[in-house]
């Protein structure tokens, strides 16, 4: 498998303080890889400096392009979907506005196909459409947080903690669905975790962060038999 | 009772005004939270330049076309070249450009076109409607303005740029997550909020008369409009609008006389605050500390 997003040196910066310090890392094509790392280590930053919502060093690569030093918009435009922290919802729109919203970069006529499509996915969400989503309980916003991103038709999705605040059968729910994503529509995934054994369950590949430094990659089920992870991450 | 009827109606029509104001307002409160103290300036010069252009032997309809789409291009220009260098600047900073915005613009008008009031034209016909009940140039002004409210209503309801101008409004960082140009959005938003300002400062000069000054007292009431619908709702802004024009009018009439009318704007401005700061239609703003 070649590697759709390939990471170099990331550097990232808050002001002039730098908290990623030379992260290097690859999403091969179609395939998922998961950042792992305690609170406070870098992963969501990581996913921030991708889309170059913050100062960034380093290289980038998606699909052999360089992308780091391009606009948030533009790289939103080569199919890089976010899911950001806190699912990002627009409140006062309609469910089916936050997904014209997803859509809003596109020209083409497939857009009415992709609401059937998205909400085969999710039927939770096609039946409150006409709803507003900030009335949506947390789970059907990170559904609907999924689903916005998916209106891209990305070719890759940035996913942040979609576990985060979540009842544990609903996150079971929305890890089988991201694998049918995942295996339906050729995505590639890059999932930001705190449920380590769950994304390590999912994943490809793996990434341990700590305190904005790669301190083990390989093969996700490698990572889950290693000793340290086991201990500090995965809690047996 | 007919002369009460008169003072209502005569309301409503200048309310629709105070409306679009409050809407101009809202526009980019809803998006910056700021509160451009320099919109009623920038309707007037606006209304200057309309007046040049008919001045100039343009057909009126044509100028008034002309004076909308120059203003939008006034509006998004103003918000690239002065406040895109300042999206990080504290909100002071922010206050008193749109007073420098305010103070140039009224000094500019009055160097250029004197301190001397002049007329407006109207291009609804003289003659008085049902009687003597309200003014044909009252009644078209109501027309025009909420037919432009409808207009605006279409556009942010129905169309793509609309929902991106309202989504980016509600959510930047998510907007530009999805790919919206939120800088433009925020430049286009200074556009039309310019735009609607020039349709309402062609709408009352007639009314109040061309001069420098003629927004300053117009600009309060549709403050004082936006605070009773509530400042970041702009359906509230329109009601509030005719609410403040209809009282504004009645109070001046039978209560308080004309010399004491802007006042009662303060009042208003004043009651919303402490009684119910989010407004008729606003949000309780609650945050996590």
């Amino acid at each position: 498998m070649s590697a759709l997003l390939e990471v170099a040196e990331l550097r990232a910066f808050y002001g002039a303080r730098p908290v990623l310090h030379g992260l290097s890392f690859a999403v091969p094509e179609g395939g998922i890889a998961t950042l792992l790392g305690a609170n406070g280590a870098g992963k969501t930053t990581t996913l921030r400096a991708l889309c170059r919502m913050l100062r960034v060093e380093g290289e980038v690569r998606f699909d052999g392009q360089r992308i780091d030093g391009r606009s948030t918009e533009d790289i939103v435009r080569l199919g890089i979907a976010h899911v950001p922290d806190g699912r990002g919802t627009f409140v006062d729109l309609t469910v089916e506005e936050n997904l014209r919203v997803g859509a809003i970069t596109r020209r083409d006529k497939g857009i009415a196909g992709d609401f059937e499509r998205v909400y085969g996915y999710f039927p939770r969400i096609k039946e409150r459409r006409r709803q507003q989503a900030g009335t949506l309980s947390g789970g059907e916003q990170q559904m609907l947080a999924i689903a916005r991103a998916l209106m891209l038709q990305p070719r890759l999705l940035l996913l942040d903690e979609p576990s985060f605040g979540l009842a544990p059968l609903l996150v079971e729910e929305i890890f089988r669905i991201m694998r049918q994503i995942n295996r339906q529509e050729r995505v590639a995934i890059l999932l930001v975790e705190q449920n380590a054994s769950l994304a390590l369950e999912l994943a490809d590949e793996a990434y341990l962060i700590e305190t904005g430094r790669l301190v083990l990659a390989g093969k996700a089920a490698e990572i889950a038999k290693a000793e340290s992870v086991r201990r500090s991450y995965l809690g047996y | 009772m007919e002369g009460l009827l008169h003072q209502v109606l005569s309301g409503l029509a200048t309310g629709s005004i105070y409306a679009s104001m409050a809407l101009a307002l809202v526009m980019i409160y809803q998006a910056t939270h700021h509160l451009n103290f320099a919109q009623g300036e920038m309707a007037m010069a606006s209304t200057y330049l309309a007046w040049s252009l008919i001045a100039a032997g343009l057909p009126y309809w044509l100028a008034f076309v002309l004076t909308v789409g120059l203003s939008f291009v006034a509006g998004v220009a103003i918000e690239r070249i002065v406040l895109r260098p300042l999206a990080n600047a504290p909100v002071l900073a922010l206050v008193i450009v749109f007073i420098g915005l305010l103070v140039i613009f009224n000094s500019v008008a009055g160097w250029i076109f004197t301190y001397t009031i002049k007329t407006f034209p109207s291009p609804f016909p003289p003659e008085p409607l049902f009687g003597g009940l309200i003014s044909s140039h009252e009644l078209g002004a109501m027309g025009v303005t909420l037919g432009m409210l409808a207009l605006l209503y279409l556009f942010f309801r129905y169309t793509r740029l609309g929902l991106a101008m309202r989504a980016a409004a509600q959510n930047p960082v998510s907007s530009r997550l999805c790919g919206v140009r939120v800088g433009w959005m925020l430049a286009l938003g200074w556009g039309m909020a310019a735009a609607i300002g020039a349709v309402a400062g062609m709408m009352i000069a007639p009314i109040v008369f061309l001069d420098p000054n003629m927004m300053a007292g117009v600009l309060l009431y549709a403050f004082a409009a936006a605070l009773v619908g509530g400042i970041d709702n702009p359906v509230g802004a329109v009601v509030g609008g005719f609410i403040v024009g209809v009282l504004e009018n009645v109070a001046g009439a039978y209560l308080i006389g004309t010399e004491l009318k802007l006042t009662l704007a303060l009042v208003v401005i004043v009651g919303v605050l402490v009684v119910k700061p989010s407004g008729l239609f606003g949000r309780v703003l609650v945050s996590r500390v």
